[in-house]
């Protein structure tokens, strides 16, 4: 039996009947990772001793007999831009290649507290700011279903690495779609939860009004677990809330309402792909949910708003990076002014340097009105449309992308067509909600994901609602 | 278009050291970008309040108090730093 195959379910009964044991687990996947990473490169780095003795301290407490945490010897991979104390993070940047992470990120702490064995960190696009993962400065990570292709970004890493079966979940972030794009492009399940519901303490800022991390499985039951092991309010990340418990919600399909926005079925969107999402629709239609066609009528204008906004608090958030605190510091510099400007030119690659460029001129005197304040504007009615039409629907249905998984250098050279693949998921960030990549089908080899919108803090409906599809 | 110059004073503001050849590159894909947003222009935003933030919240704020048990963080935060002194982070000098 390959045990790396297996459900985070049945890897706590395997344990449990001892069928193998914490480090026969860990070895198993970490032996997978040793043969395939160099091909696929989801790993930035492995922490094979670290994750060894992870499990044999798991095996410990099974031999004595002691009560388990809830994920006790489930092995994971943690993206590069999330801090595990004593383990480098570089967030795919040579500005962070020697930095190592001085505390646990809280989401990291509470996985570790249920006994969780990370195993290393995944690729992303540099400081996560890219679609395809080919921004990393390390290089490139393969989509496991055809490696000449893209596995989608920012978090492209812990996608492929759970798609390639190195880990049973992971952990990435999203800002603009970078948890359920690559989820979309490898085939597996992803989760951005509502703006708040999960500390982002620990994990490097990019975006901070948007930024949110959330789990990648290869299923929706375990999408869920770690959803709900890693959520709620944290004192150290101030714009983190209570999760508001409600009852086991019974979603019955026949009383489900499935909003469809006509503005996410125009020109540009490719007719494999949305076929495979009217299939994927048409199958909840005929369960009995009823399907309407929505409108949210300032789509268009969301992804301009967002490459003005997200820019924009990048720049602001970068500026920590000088030479001077940690990270990356040229050592030939005649003056401060040189210590700052040679340090981040010299560490940043080429689209965090573009990001930085494009936010600060959006924030500088004279271009504020016309770029940044319009866009928290925009911002508004954006959140406005979901707002109404959440009055008339319980879940909106879109795809995740407008095109299959890309050629690895297809769009590398042309910024504006890499900004484009994320029209479908940056509303969603802009407004806070809650969002779920559903791999429901493929063209060829290659995977299409569906992406169910819920309301705020919804996460358990929407995850129920995914689990209905492959009933 | 916006100017070579103006993408000059961008970087400058921004603390980034780039070579004649990025400026006229960021020059070219700037443009194009800002081109696209421009999109902006035709949105109704009259009477339009900005939203910073997706979720409606006051200031939080916490006691004043040092965090004592935070010591040994502390201490892994300084030795990040590239050039150190006495637990002091080392700078270039300000004043002439």
């Amino acid at each position: 039996m390959d045990i790396t195959g297996l459900t985070i379910n049945q890897i706590k009964k395997g344990l449990r009947n001892k069928d193998f044991s914490a480090v026969e687990l860990c070895q198993c996947f970490l032996d997978g990772i040793k043969k395939k990473n160099k091909e696929i490169f989801a790993f930035l780095s492995v922490d094979e001793q670290g994750a060894i003795l992870q499990a044999e301290k798991i095996d410990e407490s099974i031999s004595k007999n002691e009560s388990l945490p809830s994920l006790a010897g489930v092995p994971c991979a943690i993206k590069d831009n999330i801090l595990v104390e004593g383990l480098k993070c570089t967030a795919a940047s040579k500005m962070l290649e020697n930095y190592n992470a001085p505390y646990n990120a809280t989401v990291v702490g509470k996985l570790k507290k249920e006994g969780c064995v990370i195993l290393g960190k995944t690729n992303l696009d540099e400081f996560a700011m890219g679609s395809s993962t080919e921004n990393s400065a390390f290089g490139p990570t393969k989509n496991p279903n055809d490696p000449s292709r893209v596995p989608g970004g920012s978090s492209g890493g812990s996608a492929a690495a759970v798609a390639a079966d190195f880990a049973p979940f992971s952990l990435g972030s999203d800002t603009g779609g970078s948890i359920r794009l690559p989820a979309s492009f490898c085939g597996v399940v992803g989760l951005k939860p509502t703006y708040g519901a999960v500390s982002r303490y620990g994990l490097i800022a990019f975006a901070s009004s948007l930024d949110q991390i959330g789990p990648l499985a290869r299923n929706i039951e375990d999408c869920q677990t770690i959803f709900n092991t890693i959520k709620g309010k944290d004192p150290l990340d101030s714009t983190s809330v209570e999760f508001p418990e409600k009852g086991k919600e019974d979603i019955k399909i026949e009383n489900l309402r499935i909003g469809v926005p006509k503005e996410y079925f125009v020109e540009g969107i490719d007719p494999e792909v949305e076929k495979t999402i009217k299939e994927a629709i048409l199958k909840y239609e005929k369960m009995g949910a009823k399907i309407e066609e929505i409108s949210l009528p300032n789509t268009e204008y969301a992804l301009a708003a967002y490459y003005i906004i997200n820019p924009s608090e990048a720049s602001a958030n970068l500026a920590r990076f000088d030479g001077i605190k940690y990270g990356f510091s040229e050592k030939n510099a005649k003056n401060l002014f040189e210590v700052y400007s040679k340090s981040r030119g010299k560490g940043f690659g080429k689209e965090v340097r573009r990001r930085i460029m494009l936010g600060t001129f959006a924030l500088s005197s004279g271009y504020y009105d016309a770029y940044y304040l319009r866009s928290l504007k925009v911002r508004t009615l954006l959140k406005n449309d979901f707002e109404n039409a959440f009055k008339k629907v319980d879940a909106i249905f879109t795809p995740i992308s407008p095109v299959l998984p890309f050629k690895i250098g297809e769009k590398i050279e042309d910024p504006l067509s890499m900004y484009l693949v994320d029209i479908y998921t940056v509303s969603v960030n802009m407004a806070g909600l809650p969002a779920l990549s559903l791999p429901v089908g493929k063209v060829g080899n290659l995977p299409v994901g569906l992406q169910i919108i819920g309301k705020p803090f919804q996460e358990n409906n929407i995850l129920e609602i995914g689990k209905r599809f492959y009933e | 278009m916006i100017s070579k110059k103006e993408v000059e004073h961008v970087a400058q503001l921004a603390r980034l050291g780039l070579s004649d050849n990025e400026i006229k590159e960021y020059q070219k894909e700037l443009s194009q970008i800002l081109d696209y947003i421009e999109k902006l222009g035709k949105a109704d935003i009259s009477d339009v309040i900005p939203t910073s933030h997706a979720l409606e919240m006051k200031n939080v704020s916490r006691k004043d108090e040092p965090d004592l048990s935070s010591a040994e963080t502390v201490k892994k935060l300084l030795e990040a730093a590239p050039d150190l002194e006495d637990n002091y982070i080392k700078v270039k000098s300000i004043l002439k």
